[in-house]
């Protein structure tokens, strides 16, 4: 699998995301700066990583989906080419509208920073296939604006197309509202595209990805997509 | 020319006899910008006038120190070429003034003094004090001041794992908001300040200036008084986005070798940047003010050397290195101008629209600071509390339960989840517990465990215990991770220095902690010294925080404060006499705050300390808690929740009455739960090292119970513990 990492000016988590990429499929990822117009020749996977392009001013991801970057990734979704935005970069994608929904402040009005549970939604994706259906996995989240809203169509349409990846839910897997972190709408924690080839999720599989840091259960959507694009 | 009265100087902060030997200097009536540069170098923030000749009673020297204090911060060895580079800071007066800027900006400044000595930061830690719980202030100060450091801290993505928050009444006027940050460096590409190399650039890059924060050192130079909200334009604003560039800018210029010498523009911002280049490098500058980036118009000489607008470095770059430095700068978007060039002169020469707009010798100008031995009186030693004359809780689960829901006791986790402190995916033990650890980048197997503490009611009772006791306590906590204690920085809160009283908690709180530092062999690197944290004669209470550093060689074999498995033996560490004086118990549930706080025996705390931390090096040992606030049974219970397992406790062998036994705060103790069949193992160990160790109980089970009567489910514990911050936010 080649990787690219995008890095905006503010991105924080491009390291992070390299090396959980790096660990399931054993080859470094390109970094790519926002300023380029062009991905590396052969690029199967572009990430945007967490953090807070362009300072998150005007709106989070609104001044970075107008980067020159974007217009290659863009590109590249269309031609069926796997993109993953993480945090930031779910917010990055729902700017440019790779993938549908927007992420409003969190309904606490706080940053939070803590391990949450995620029900995993679909198995059928690049991201997802390592998964069990069902399967409650465990890994932090750590922003201020992941409170996604989707209007009744464009919920209708994701719940029928099975393109909701992951809920926040309990310990025991129950979607109650409690265990959202931000007050997401259905508890949503990640969207698909369409064509299943693009994912927005704001927790963050990256940093769960060692028993040393508290657990492996982010190391799977790597591997995911280190054997889907082998 | 603006002619200079004495309230001119009064307004400056300047004493009649310390603007006589400004003339004396000057040979000359100074214009009101030189007058400015004065001001604030003299001021009490720059200058350490009060402090300076106490301070340097602090160990600073061991094998492990590369670079102690006087530079941006301290460096210390960590081996295979790597260095920890760190230290501590307050931005006390603004925060008060206002929350949420003067948090964030504390962060950005302690975040610039590491990465401008070349250490990319891996933590942030932030000790904060606030006033009574009651007081209508409070709720508004703790809201803004985290959402502060939250707000730079996570933006810049570098985690912030630590720092403690406490609450009492003598901080109602003045809150303490102090800020560490830890980096990592390599050894052979560490950057110094001192200006070298005559008609080398002088570069200025990062944020324009604007007239933001003029004065702000001398604002923290003084007692606040009924007028203090006035001095909220003096607060700088802060820019976390562009702070990251900076930091990424200057990090990728440090890689080459274009810099000679880098400061940040902290307090005082481009005077004293620039004196204090020159001062090291025994140099003079040319500044040229009009090449200087400007955020505003027609800002004046003056208002340039004066502001301390944020996010802002100075360098002395090699001759032609220019253009590939300005390339770097311009890739992240920020300002790059050459100012000015380094002269022979040995004077700071200031020229603005085609005039010498100023001209002050250097060298006077630092090394004849002033320099005060102010009059001082030791604190009166208070008597002991006898345990018998506290009233026993009949009910110890009971009593338990209230101990974790109080302010001071209570679980932090609504301000820890305010901060990112897993960005970086390096953090190994989580805040909560005794240390942080962090893992070191670019090395396989090391570690760094990071804590800051004190405990300001020791302090204040006996400023000599309460100065050991805090260097004692960030020792323990680094212990009980598994690390082996490097250096500390400090970060000196207190009340108005022209009070002998003041001052004698000052110089009790040095000596105190200059004894530990040398008994533990763990130096001073780095510090801050703030002063006159006082409204209207009601100072702070006596608040030496400390922020010290130890090094895990293997970070896999780090132990944690969470019971891990239920049936395992829970032993003692240390000696218990039941120490009640200045305890928690004894403010919180018996009403009083009187009492000499526990004395610390150094010998014993070495002692303890090598024996906890060889246990978890050898692996024999996963489970640990040092013994502080509250007592034994507050340790236990935090074991618990945290692991979410029971203990099942019988009180050993002890004069001490119950309560005094269980909630006593005794220094020098460490709990470790281990398996059974080890038990017998470690108990030899212990007796062959001279360490006082006794079984206390078993874990296991959903309630803590004391020999079969007082109980206390998880349930309720773990409700007064979570729910007492939460609830009083949202009240």
């Amino acid at each position: 699998m080649k990787a690219a990492v995008v890095v905006f000016p503010g991105s924080n988590r491009e390291r992070d995301v390299a090396l959980a990429l790096k660990r399931a499929s054993y080859t470094t990822p390109a970094y790519v700066w926002h300023g380029d117009t062009e991905l590396p020749a052969g690029t199967d996977l572009v990430v945007l990583p967490g953090g807070f392009s362009y300072g998150d001013y005007l709106r989070c991801g609104a001044m970075a989906s107008l980067s020159p970057i974007m217009r290659a990734v863009k590109d590249h979704a269309a031609r069926g080419g796997h993109v993953i935005g993480i945090c930031n970069g779910f917010q990055i994608l729902a700017e440019t509208g790779l993938v549908p929904g927007v992420l409003m402040r969190n309904a606490s009005l706080r940053f939070v920073c803590r391990d949450v549970h995620l029900k995993v939604e679909t198995t059928d994706s690049a991201f997802t296939g390592s998964y069990l259906p069902g399967q409650v996995i465990r890994v932090p989240v750590a922003h201020a604006e992941g409170n996604y809203f989707a209007d009744d169509e464009t919920l209708k349409r994701l719940e029928g197309e099975g393109r909701v990846a992951f809920r926040y839910c309990t310990e025991a897997g129950e979607i109650a509202p409690e265990a959202s972190p931000n007050g997401a709408i259905r508890n949503i924690a990640g969207v698909l595209n369409e064509k299943r080839n693009v994912l927005g999720m704001m927790p963050h599989p990256e940093n769960m990805t060692e028993t040393v840091v508290g657990g492996t259960d982010g190391a799977l959507l790597f591997d995911s997509l280190a054997k889907a694009l082998a | 020319m603006t002619k200079i009265t004495p309230e001119i100087v009064a307004e400056h902060g300047l004493a009649p006899d310390e603007y006589e030997h400004v003339l004396a200097i000057m040979g000359r009536e100074p214009n009101l910008t030189e007058l400015g540069i004065f001001s604030v170098m003299w001021s009490e923030h720059c200058s350490y006038k009060s402090s300076r000749i106490h301070l340097k009673k602090l160990p600073t020297k061991g094998p492990q120190v590369i670079c102690g204090p006087g530079e941006n911060a301290g460096v210390v060895d960590i081996g295979d070429g790597l260095a920890a580079i760190f230290k501590m800071e307050s931005h006390n007066h603004p925060s008060y003034i206002e929350p949420y800027q003067g948090a964030a900006t504390g962060v950005g400044g302690i975040l610039r003094d590491v990465f401008t000595m070349g250490a990319r930061p891996i933590a942030i830690l932030d000790p904060l004090r606030f006033g009574s719980p009651e007081h209508p202030k409070t709720k508004h100060l703790v809201s803004g001041v985290v959402a502060g450091i939250g707000g730079y801290g996570n933006c810049m993505g570098i985690p912030n794992v630590g720092g403690e928050c406490t609450f009492h009444p003598a901080y109602d006027g003045n809150i303490l908001v102090n800020a560490m940050t830890v980096g990592i460096a390599h050894t052979d590409k560490i950057f110094y300040s001192a200006a070298a190399g005559i008609g080398n650039p002088v570069v200025y890059v990062g944020s324009k200036t604007g007239r933001d924060g003029i004065h702000g050192a001398t604002m923290a130079s003084a007692e606040f008084d009924e007028k203090s909200e006035e001095k909220r334009p003096t607060v700088q604003v802060g820019d976390p986005f562009v702070e990251k560039l900076l930091l990424e800018a200057c990090l990728e210029l440090m890689a080459g070798d274009a810099i000679v010498a880098i400061q940040d523009m902290g307090a005082a911002g481009l005077t004293s940047s620039s004196v204090e280049m020159a001062s090291k490098g025994g140099v003079g500058l040319e500044l040229v003010l009009d090449d200087v980036p400007q955020r505003e118009t027609h800002m004046t000489a003056y208002e340039m050397m004066l502001s301390e607008s944020q996010e802002r470095m100075l360098m002395i770059l090699k001759p032609g290195r220019e253009d590939a430095a300005r390339a770097i700068f311009e890739k992240w978007g920020l300002d790059f101008a050459v100012i000015g060039k380094v002269t022979d002169t040995g004077h700071l020469v200031l020229k603005h629209r085609g005039e010498v707009v100023g001209d002050i010798p250097v060298a006077p100008l630092t090394d004849e600071a002033p320099l005060y031995d102010r009059p001082w009186v030791p604190t009166p030693k208070p008597a002991k509390v006898l345990a018998a004359d506290v009233p026993a809780a009949n009910d110890l689960g009971a009593a338990l339960v209230k101990m974790l829901g109080t302010p001071d006791l209570c679980s932090k986790r609504w301000i820890v989840e305010q901060y990112d402190h897993l960005v970086g995916g390096d953090t190994i033990v989580r805040p909560g517990g005794d240390a942080a650890v962090v893992r070191v980048r670019d090395h396989a197997t090391k570690g760094l465990a990071i804590t800051t503490d004190c405990t300001p009611r020791y302090c204040f009772a006996d400023p000599v215990e309460g100065g050991k006791q805090a260097v004692v306590e960030t020792y323990r906590n680094i212990t009980a991770t598994g690390g082996l204690p490097l250096a500390i920085t400090d970060c000196m809160n207190f009340g108005n220095p022209q009070r002998p009283n003041i001052m004698g908690q000052f110089v009790g709180a040095i000596e105190g902690m200059s004894e530990a530092c040398l008994a533990l062999d763990y130096p001073v690197v780095s510090g801050n010294v703030s002063l006159y944290n006082e409204t209207m004669g009601t100072g702070v209470q006596p608040t030496p925080a400390i922020g010290g550093i130890g090094l895990l060689e293997d970070y896999t074999r780090s132990a944690s404060i969470r019971f891990k498995a239920a049936g395992e033996t829970l032993l003692l560490v240390g000696e218990t006499e039941g120490w009640l004086g200045a305890s928690i118990y004894l403010r919180d549930l018996a009403g009083r705050e009187d009492g000499a706080p526990p004395p610390v025996d150094l010998a014993a705390e070495k002692r303890n300390g090598d024996f906890v931390r060889g246990l978890i090096r050898h692996g024999e040992v996963v489970t640990c808690h040092d013994v502080a606030d509250g007592g034994l049974l507050v340790a236990v219970a935090e074991m618990a929740l945290a692991g979410g397992i029971g203990a099942t406790l019988a009180t050993p062998e002890t004069d001490a009455p119950l309560h005094a036994f269980w909630f006593g705060e005794d220094q020098g103790r460490y709990l470790i739960s281990v398996v059974v069949d080890r038990v017998e193992s470690i108990v030899d160990q212990a007796k062959a090292a001279g360490v006082s160790l006794q079984v206390i109980g078993t874990t296991g089970g959903d309630v803590i119970s004391v020999d079969g009567g007082h109980k206390a489910t998880l349930a309720a514990l773990r409700d007064a513990h979570e729910g007492w911050l939460p609830r009083y936010m949202a009240s």
